[in-house]
């Protein structure tokens, strides 16, 4: 237990954050599956106004801040230092920093469900409920007088903290943790993305930052930033959000990505097809990404030069984004494929990312786009992209490389059935939505009339909501499962080309036994142009450095949220309780014998 | 999981040369100088964005004082070079000059710390408050966060002084002056921005 708290490995933290992630994934699938029951028939089954809205806003930060990020987050800490050939990340404790942090501030954000009776709300639960993108000027403290949005702002403002210090850690890890050998143009595709995930992580984070600390001196302290009564404009918050949450959305794709560029050239026995377009692509997503924003912004009147510059750049970002599926096509191309689990959800996530992005290309027209804001379609839109494409990006991950983390392979019999009860899931849970949407149905509305002719394609959306939580139950039966089997997974399961299959798995406390130096882009395999890498011995020929724990990263993690509680309090003691263990822990940290 | 544990033991130190030759906690920091940029980006666009929108006084012009802040520039201008000062002599091991440096850095941080303060309450006396207008919003949390990050430099070449003075900071930890003037110099670009977009260009 002790070993865990304190832990500084590479590997324990990246299973710590798959199972907190995985927990708050359920958590957020449980919110929706509640606001699909509820929208099954227009009266709904008697969830309250109040109830639905922190329902939806707590079932989109959760997916997108709790879950999504952190998974992929896992695999970040799990896979990349074995990709690169090294023994840890640069920063091994401000690694178990970022995970305590991210625990800390989702227990935060999600303690706001059973808080209601310590703020004297007459209610049990004071969730967010002012929507995942919290518009100005709802969030004001007119408008929303409740500890809920507060609960809100402090949260991602811990958990934004998190990401950074990730961020910071995994640049220099990829760009400076590297075998010998293993330059830029060999890296593993997976590698790639993250490093360019990162790179948006550090320069995203800031921005939504100052937005919610803008936002907390609105609300704390009677300032106008967002507010028109103080000459403030609403639209700034709109402005600030976009720029954080257009990168937002490549922060949580490109990982996928880079998993499904992993794993179509492993099943098909071929080299990913034209690698370095693939990379490029993904450092011009990156790039466009940021140039995109106002697209969520056309229905506040920017005027024609503004929608017409950034309809222009939003139809520009498909061209890179349409090459990466021409190169994945091409991989599977004259491959000898093998359909297994983790194949089948990478093309499953080519296939339904094609339909996301191109309701998305929809979006980019202003015009088109005008009747879209605020439908279902939109909801349509951001599941195919975020579940068609992330989530099963993410499933494709962990059927392929849980070998690698646990030494226990999964069962490819349950999961067939995961993979296609999660397509005939979601595809009957959002494709109706493109329908429900464009005959008028707004998003967010607890109920609906049943003149508006959409009660079918609720009760279908319904069905196939249900449908989607069955087959992740199955996945979790199949995780657990593999807990009391023995180790038996070999080295090498699915006979890969990189080098996390060089060791074996579960991989040892040091990773490697010997550094590997690294003479091409697929190490593993012999091809036409060169040999397999030599095997590396099986036990260390010299005796091998491991950082040992510390328990200030946890220690200086937990100044943060205490800090958050006693400004939810406006009690400042316990603020400043917050300051200083997080000072404290900043000290001890920096002073304590930590060899590396 | 079963985990290896005695190899925790095992120690034999292992010194890991980098990929790129660069240090890795100086790598690390000028990411998070990267990271910065947008953040006082994010404040001074707000700043702007904002700028003669203001309902009521007092404005910009009524209250900023040129002359006096052109004197905290020039304060924590050269603090820089005391920082410069500070890292060359901890380079060439020599600590007298190291801890003297060090310290001239911090005073003079501190220098203009106090003429923020003053600043501040000055304004506040003038009837400028944080919530009278939005010029008083975006000034003062622009410049306090600013602020902030410059007591941070503060307590942080405090520290290293006090290290100093307890003769565990030498050459060797030549790396940690370093970065420390990385975040000094930085903190003072962007206190030249500020000064020229919300002082000079009114």
């Amino acid at each position: 237990m002790k070993s865990w708290l304190t832990t500084t490995d590479h590997k324990r933290i990246g299973l710590l954050y798959f199972w907190t992630a995985f927990s708050f994934f359920m958590i957020g699938g449980l919110e929706a599956l509640l606001i699909r029951t509820q929208l099954a028939r227009p009266a709904g089954i008697g969830v309250s106004a109040e109830t639905f809205n922190q329902l939806f806003t707590m079932h989109g930060t959760t997916m997108v801040f709790l879950a999504l990020m952190p998974l992929s987050a896992a695999f970040f800490n799990f896979i990349i230092p074995l990709q690169i050939g090294a023994r840890d990340v640069a920063f091994p404790r401000l690694n178990a920093f970022s995970y305590w942090v991210f625990l800390l501030g989702g227990l935060f954000i999600n303690a706001s469900f059973i808080a209601g009776p310590l703020f004297g709300a007459g209610r049990l639960s004071v969730a967010p409920d002012a929507g995942w993108f919290g518009y100005a000027n709802l969030t004001s403290r007119q408008f929303s007088p409740g500890p809920n949005v507060d609960f809100w702002l402090l949260g991602l403002q811990i958990l934004g903290i998190a990401s950074l210090a990730a961020g910071f850690n995994f640049v220099v890890t990829i760009l400076n943790m590297r075998a010998p050998g293993m330059r830029m143009l060999r890296l593993p595709p997976f590698t790639w993305m993250a490093l360019i995930t990162q790179f948006l992580i550090i320069t995203a984070f800031p921005v939504i930052t100052v937005a919610l600390v803008l936002l907390m001196f609105d609300r704390f302290f009677g300032t106008h930033f967002f507010l028109p009564a103080g000459g403030g404009d609403p639209i700034l918050w709109q402005h600030l959000f976009w720029m954080f949450g257009h990168p937002e959305v490549y922060i949580l794709i490109l990982p996928a990505m880079g998993i499904v560029s992993e794993v179509l050239p492993t099943f098909s026995r071929k080299p990913l097809f034209g690698y370095t377009v693939v990379v490029y692509s993904g450092v011009v997503i990156a790039f466009l990404g940021w140039s995109v924003w106002a697209h969520h912004m056309f229905a506040s009147g920017l005027g024609p030069i503004a929608d017409s510059v950034f309809a222009g750049t939003t139809m520009l970002i498909a061209v890179p984004t349409g090459v990466k599926i021409f190169n994945w096509i091409g991989t599977l191309w004259g491959g000898q494929i093998r359909f297994t689990t983790a194949l089948l959800f990478a093309v499953g996530f080519i296939a339904m990312f094609i339909i996301g992005g191109l309701s998305g290309v929809s979006h980019a027209s202003a015009p088109t786009d005008l009747q879209q804001t605020d439908t279902y379609y939109v909801v349509a839109h951001i599941h195919y992209v975020l579940f068609g494409g992330t989530i099963l990006g993410l499933f494709s991950g962990m059927y392929y490389w849980w070998p690698k983390m646990t030494g226990r392979l999964l069962s490819e019999r349950l999961g067939k059935v995961h993979f296609w009860l999660t397509m005939i899931g979601m595809n009957l849970a959002f494709f109706p939505m493109h329908f429900s949407g464009l005959l008028g149905m707004p998003r967010r509305i607890y109920t609906y009339s049943p003149e508006l002719g959409v009660a079918g394609f609720n009760l279908v959306s319904t069905i196939g909501a249900f449908v989607i939580g069955i087959a992740t139950l199955v996945f979790f039966w199949s995780l657990l499962r593999t807990r009391w089997q023995p180790v038996t997974a070999p080295p090498n399961p699915w006979e890969g080309a990189t080098l996390e299959w060089a060791i074996p798995s579960p991989p040892p406390v040091y990773n490697f036994t010997v550094i590997p130096t690294v003479a091409n882009r697929l190490p593993l395999w012999a091809t036409e142009r060169h040999g397999a890498m030599a095997p590396l011995p099986d036990r260390p020929p010299a005796p091998i450095h491991v950082p040992g724990g510390s328990w200030w990263p946890m220690i200086t993690a937990a100044g943060l949220p205490t800090m958050a509680i006693g400004a939810l309090a406006h009690f400042l003691p316990v603020v400043l309780l917050g300051v200083a263990v997080t000072i404290v822990g900043i000290y001890r940290w920096a002073y304590e014998p930590f060899e590396m | 999981m079963r985990y290896d544990t005695d190899t925790h033991a095992a120690a034999v130190a292992h010194g890991h040369a980098t990929f790129m030759g660069l240090d890795n906690r100086k790598m690390a920091f000028w990411a998070f100088i990267g990271s910065e940029c947008l953040l006082f980006g994010s404040l001074i666009s707000t700043y702007l964005v904002y700028k003669g929108r203001s309902l009521v006084g007092p404005y910009p012009h009524e209250i900023l004082n040129i002359p006096f802040t052109s004197f905290s520039t020039f304060d924590l201008l050269m603090s820089s070079l005391a920082m410069v000062l500070a890292l060359a002599a901890v380079q060439r091991g020599d600590m007298k000059q190291g801890k003297l440096w060090l310290l001239v850095t911090a005073l003079l941080g501190l220098v203009f710390l106090g003429g923020q303060f003053w600043e501040f309450s000055h304004f506040v006396h003038e009837g400028l408050g944080l919530t009278t207008n939005l010029f008083g919003s975006t000034f003062f949390v622009l410049t306090g966060t600013h602020g902030a990050h410059v007591t941070v430099g503060v307590i942080w070449l405090l520290t290293l002084w006090i290290q100093a003075l307890r003769g565990k900071l030498g050459p060797a930890n030549a790396m940690t002056v370093e970065i420390t003037g990385l975040y000094w110099h930085f903190v003072d670009v962007v206190w030249i921005v500020i000064f020229t977009v919300v002082y000079l260009i009114q």
